[in-house]
């Protein structure tokens, strides 16, 4: 029982770490889909996390935090879109560019807004609640104590914030939009052949926009779920990398929208287990939580390195389209 | 076409002062925002990183280290290859140094001891970009990808060895032991005063000359020699590279070994030069900056040296602000990440108004020499 | 008859290149109408013009005699226009289906448009022989299939005037002549073709009417039935074919290059050449005829060390080298072997050097150009200039960059580099692509001056007339074999035309049974 305990306690954390990389590798997924390499998913999350915790607190509803969150990283994400698309410039570096501009702007903003060291006031104060907090689902409380059942529905499924399941929920959606619309197919095509695309009598630009817009606005997701639901409160750089991880986890999940989340869940569950057990025992070896804390990034490399299985980038990814004289 | 009419004060010249100036326009924006008045802050942030020795003294040493992780990606760009990965080259290059420091530091003279750390942060630093580049050669794993995945595995293995070996017994804060004095790199208010001269003390070392060489030494090796040849034609056109008998991967290996003994030397300067010990997070996004001064340098050695200054300027003139303004302190992030934006990101933005420009200009200045000069009949 | 389609002095310049001028063409409803000229005359901006993809700096397109202005690719489709681009414009890992409705989905889900496709392709299939795999990736159907889709996918969108660009230079004899009769079919229902080619025989067999484009202008009209081949080829060059250069007998030495039973497969895993064997002695010019694609470039790229062989053995003057043994371009050099490539731009040289940089690749390891560690800029340079001097390559500066001269003195740069070297053996490709006139002909002088110096010469083309002028015996290959051996006084156009299709006449068999007797 202590055993099943101890799991169900881990798998309830895998669920809450998984849940940020989870929208933000969805997010990445639509961008690289349509060819445009994502390493600023890092510098979205931020600025969603900074805006959204301010608008929560300002206006003192979650809500409103969500909603200005999903703007700014939208905003984030249109910018990006104007630098590779309208002016052709490098993926990597206007990656970089909103990477770096969302550290510094979030911080020095924030302390100008709320002179606390860059961080935010925090959301739950008083009897205000400009946080979300979790839900408890029908007949949780009253199943809790039964065995086995209790602690599965009760303690692992019950209980999330409402982001929680709203990211398990993208999953089958984002798969619905990508391969069963007009507008997924339009995202797939243009990041293999956008030539292709353009004799097709579709804008190359319009679709890769739109592809964007998309990242942004599930990026936004990941940024408020860290800021307005987990701590309550935006500290300057509390992505802490998850931007880099998730685009890890997409790569891992060969781009795909179901293999992706079960790559965040994976490396949720190496998070929740590094975080629960400082050097934890395997097979009677005491394994560093530092190699737990590297392995997401140790597994990126050795699939990408084709020693399991094989990660095909959309085609024409990184590179501009420019209509050439043929 | 076009190329050839637009001439070259323009391409290196105009357009990325336009860039900068923009630049500087959306940062005084965000200062304004921010209720500062930005002519001001350009004022004091200048008097901070010029203005006193010690100040001079701040931006140089910053610009060391932004020297050697900006050729670690102007090398790599050469190639046609994106290093991601100073970041975590440059944190094992200073494995590298931090070992040879503990272990000899006293027990060899510096002299002796000085080449041996040299050589362990090259060593240190090019085994780490060794994998990436082995995969790239020979498996076709994107080294963007891969190198930053590992920025992150050295930030895990630097923390697990301070944890578990570094760290002598019974201290709390992550970090080795001080180095014994014997092995530090002088620094240059020690040397000055040496000679008899006084200067203001800061961190600012014996590095900055190794670092001014290297640039040099880079530029020769990229543009004089065969193996640099070989790299550029790599970087410019791999099928004519490979039929012109030279091997790819065998080039992307030793490019990336290059790159990342270039930014292992970044830890001379701030490990040996400074901190004389093996810190946490040292490196200090140091190595990510690097690229946007090779950018701004247009992967040139002798442009990324005036980048580097530049970015000194930023970083030391930057954290000046903070005490006049009681601004936060990332305030210089904002700055570098603007002019990455705008000079990196953006650069073609400007590039076609101006040449366009240029060109209307152009033309009618010779439509007017035709008017003065009639052809004769 | 109405016109589906006419051009009013389209005209268009990309820089310094006027690539149309003053274009003028009338297109008859329900017609097959043929576009003809050399590589280079115009004819594929032209259709992009009318495609949209670029837009003219002056002139109009009228399409069913209204003026149109087509700005993108979409009103172009709208008014009924489709095309077949020479590099087929599909999304490898898509399916045909989903190739087609693309762009021409209804509604935001493509569930519906999947169905109605599907029923579509069915019909269409029936209709022009036009069936295809509809569910299977289009990266795994032959390059027959995928020219379908493209013509499907026209149709699908309601293409009325059909435009072809090459559409042949990739396909088998049996898919071309399966394709001829798809066009035959298609304008039984109405629909207007155009056809773009510099194939003449494909003109004569399949058009109504052509019109012939010559380094920019459109030069005359005619119905196909009032001309011949030989008269279109003198319109297209402007002037009488068969510039044969003035040559003596060749005096065929010892073999200095042999390929012995190679094969050899591509990353892809595509079989490229299959048991070719062949023989190139000193003082003479062996010519590898063939239509683009066939194994030609596979061929010249394993003989000079670029690819490897899975099996068999070649023999690089005096060196054997068999399937497994490590070779490169570097060892190939060494043993005397020179190669011009076919595609300068992509191999020959690289855009962003200088021309005394560019003019040492391969050999840039070489002691004459280096001192110790460092690179002889002098001696680089100095012979760069002197090399340019002879080969009279304008300007003759060697620190301009490459991709700044032009296509001609860019040639000479390459030949020059791989000629001065003194090889015995020179692997040729292309020597004339994209060149001028003027040039061609200094160029195919100094390769007949090679082979009077006793050089052994294996010259690749796919102009048929550069073949037959300069080589001593003709090689033709078709899927990577070599069909058959031609004597260069035996190989007129019909015989090497039938054996670019695999088809050997009774005549050439009765040669080969004597020589292996």
């Amino acid at each position: 029982m202590e055993l099943f305990n101890s799991i169900i306690v881990i798998l309830d954390a895998t669920l809450r770490n998984a849940t940020p990389l989870i929208f933000a590798a969805l997010a990445g997924m639509f961008s690289e889909r349509s060819g445009i390499v994502n390493i600023a998913l890092e510098g979205k999350i931020l600025i969603s996390a900074f805006f959204g915790a301010s608008a929560a607190y300002y206006f003192g509803s979650p809500w409103m935090g969500l909603l200005a969150g999903v703007l700014s990283s939208v905003v984030f994400a249109q910018l990006h879109a104007f630098a590779t698309v309208t002016h052709n410039g490098d993926h990597v570096v206007s990656g970089l560019a909103i990477n770096i501009l969302a550290a510094g702007l979030t911080a020095a903003v924030g302390n100008y807004w709320f002179s606390q060291g860059g961080n935010t006031p925090n959301l739950a104060f008083g009897d205000t609640q400009a946080r979300f907090t979790p839900i408890t689902l029908p007949f949780a409380d009253q199943l809790a104590d039964v065995p086995i059942i209790g602690g599965i529905y009760s303690e692992l499924i019950s209980g999330h914030y409402l982001l929680v399941y709203l990211a398990f929920a993208a999953v089958p959606l984002c798969w619905y939009i990508l391969f069963r619309t007009r507008f997924g197919l339009r995202v797939r095509a243009v990041g293999e052949n956008p030539h292709a695309v353009d004799t097709a009598g579709i804008s190359v630009a319009k679709t890769r926009y739109l592809a964007l817009l998309m990242t942004g606005i599930l990026v936004g997701f990941a940024g408020v779920y860290l800021s307005v639901a987990v701590t309550a409160q935006f500290s300057p750089n509390m992505s802490a990398g998850k931007g880099y991880m998730a685009l890890a986890a997409l790569i891992f999940g060969k781009w795909r929208p179901r293999t992706a989340m079960q790559a965040c869940l994976l490396f949720g569950l190496l998070e929740a287990i590094a975080i629960r057990s400082q050097g934890a025992v395997f097979l009677g070896v005491e394994v560093p939580v530092q190699l737990v804390e590297a392995t997401p990034y140790i597994l990126t490399v050795v699939l990408l390195g084709g020693f399991i299985g094989r990660s095909v980038a959309p085609k024409v990814i990184g590179e501009p389209y420019v209509k050439e004289r043929s | 076409m076009s190329q050839q009419r637009i001439p070259a004060w323009i391409t290196v010249g105009v357009i990325p002062l336009a860039n900068i100036l923009i630049a500087a326009i959306a940062a005084g924006l965000v200062f304004l925002y921010l209720n500062i008045n930005p002519i001001d802050a350009l004022q004091s942030m200048v008097s901070g990183a010029f203005g006193s020795g010690y100040g001079l003294g701040y931006t140089l040493y910053y610009m060391t280290s932004y020297i050697f992780t900006a050729l670690a990606v102007a090398v790599a760009f050469k190639c046609g290859m994106f290093n991601i990965g100073g970041e975590g080259q440059a944190y094992i290059g200073a494995l590298g140094v931090g070992l040879v420091c503990l272990g000899l530091g006293g027990h060899v003279p510096f002299i002796v001891l000085l080449p041996i750390s040299i050589i362990a942060a090259a060593v240190f630093g090019a085994l780490w970009a060794l994998i990436p580049a082995a995969l790239q050669a020979y498996r076709g794993s994107h080294i963007v990808i891969t190198t930053i995945m590992f920025n992150f595995i050295a930030a895990s293995l630097m923390n697990y060895l301070l944890v578990y070996f570094l760290k002598p017994v019974g201290t709390m804060s992550v970090e080795s032991a001080v180095f014994d004095r014997a092995s530090w790199i002088p620094q240059m208010h020690e040397v000055f005063a040496f000679f008899g001269i006084r200067i203001a003390a800061s961190p600012l070392n014996l590095s900055i000359f190794w670092a001014l060489f290297v640039a040099f030494a880079v530029w020769v090796f990229l543009w004089r020699t065969r193996w640099g040849y070989e790299i550029r034609s790599v970087g410019s056109n791999t099928s004519a590279a490979r039929y012109g008998g030279i091997s790819i991967s065998r080039v992307t290996i030793l490019t990336m070994l290059v790159a990342g003994a270039l930014a292992g030397f970044m830890a001379l300067n701030v490990v040996q030069g400074q901190a004389h010990q093996i810190k946490l997070n040292l490196v200090n996004q140091m190595g990510f900056t690097g690229i946007a001064v090779a950018l701004m340098g247009r992967n040139h050695p002798f442009g990324i040296v005036l980048a580097s200054l530049m970015f000194g300027f930023l970083t030391q003139g930057g954290s000046e602000l903070q005490f006049e303004y009681s601004v936060d302190a990332r305030i210089v992030v904002v700055l570098q990440g603007l002019v990455i934006l705008f000079s990196g990101a953006l650069q073609h933005m400007m590039k076609h108004p101006i040449e366009r420009l240029y060109l209307n200009y152009a033309r009618r200045r010779d439509a007017n020499a035709d008017d003065q000069h009639p052809a004769e009949a | 008859m109405d016109m589906a389609l006419e051009l009013r002095g389209i005209d268009k310049r990309f820089g310094d290149v006027h690539a149309n001028k003053d274009i003028n063409l009338q297109v008859r409803q329900g017609t097959i109408h043929g576009i003809v000229g050399e590589n280079g005359a115009g004819k594929s901006t032209l259709m992009s013009i009318i495609y949209g993809f670029y837009a003219a700096d002056k002139g109009d397109v009228l399409v069913d005699g209204q003026v149109l202005d087509i700005k993108d690719s979409k009103t172009a489709i709208n008014a009924g226009i489709g095309m077949v681009h020479q590099h087929f414009m599909l999304i490898q890992n898509f399916t045909a289906l989903e190739n087609v409705i693309l762009g021409a989905e209804d509604g935001i889900a493509i569930e519906t448009s999947l169905d109605k496709a599907r029923r579509e392709m069915e019909r269409l299939a029936s209709e022009y022989q036009l069936n295809v795999p509809l569910d299977v990736p289009v990266e795994e159907l032959s390059v027959g299939y995928q020219q379908r889709i493209e013509i499907l996918k026209a149709l699908y969108r309601g293409a009325r005037i059909l435009i072809l660009d090459e559409p042949t230079g990739v396909l088998t004899p049996q898919e071309t002549d399966h394709l001829f009769k798809v066009l035959a079919s298609l304008k039984e229902q109405g629909t207007t073709v155009i056809l773009i080619t510099h194939k003449l025989r494909e003109i004569m067999a399949a058009t109504d009417e052509v019109s012939v484009m010559r380094r920019g202008e459109m030069v005359a009209h005619v119905k196909t039935a009032d001309t011949n081949q030989e008269d279109l080829a003198e319109l297209m060059v402007g002037r009488k074919v068969l510039l044969r250069v003035e040559k003596g007998e060749a005096e065929p030495g010892d073999v200095k290059l042999a390929a012995r039973h190679i094969s050899l497969t591509d990353a892809q895993g595509v079989k490229r050449l299959s048991d070719v064997s062949l023989d190139v002695r000193a003082g003479e010019i062996v010519g590898i005829a063939g239509v683009s694609g066939n194994g030609q470039s596979e061929l010249l790229e394993a003989l000079a060390g670029i690819r490897n062989i899975d099996s068999g053995e070649m023999y690089l003057n005096g060196e054997t080298v068999t399937a497994g043994t490590a070779i490169d371009p570097e060892k190939v050099r060494q043993l005397g072997v020179g190669h011009i490539p076919e595609d300068r731009h992509r191999m020959g040289l690289i855009n962003t050097f200088s021309a005394y940089e560019a003019f040492v690749l391969g050999y840039h390891r070489d002691a004459s150009y280096n001192s110790g560690v460092l690179m002889s800029q002098k001696a680089m340079i100095d012979d760069c200039r002197a090399k340019m001097e002879s080969w009279d390559v304008r300007p003759p500066d060697p620190f301009l960059k490459t991709a700044n001269f032009s296509g001609g003195n860019q040639q000479k740069l390459v030949i020059a580099r791989e000629v001065e070297q003194g090889h015995d053996v020179m692997l040729i490709g292309q020597p004339t692509r994209g060149v001028d006139i003027g040039a061609i002909e200094s160029i195919h002088k100094r390769i007949l001056e090679m082979r009077d110096a006793g050089k052994a010469i294996l010259l690749v083309s796919v102009e048929l007339d550069e073949i037959r002028s300069l080589a001593d015996r003709i090689l033709v290959m078709f899927d990577g074999i070599i069909v058959g051996e031609v004597p260069a006084d035996k190989a007129d156009e019909r015989t090497l035309g039938l054996m670019m299709a695999n088809i050997v006449p009774d005549e050439i068999k009765a040669l080969q049974a004597e020589v292996s007797a």
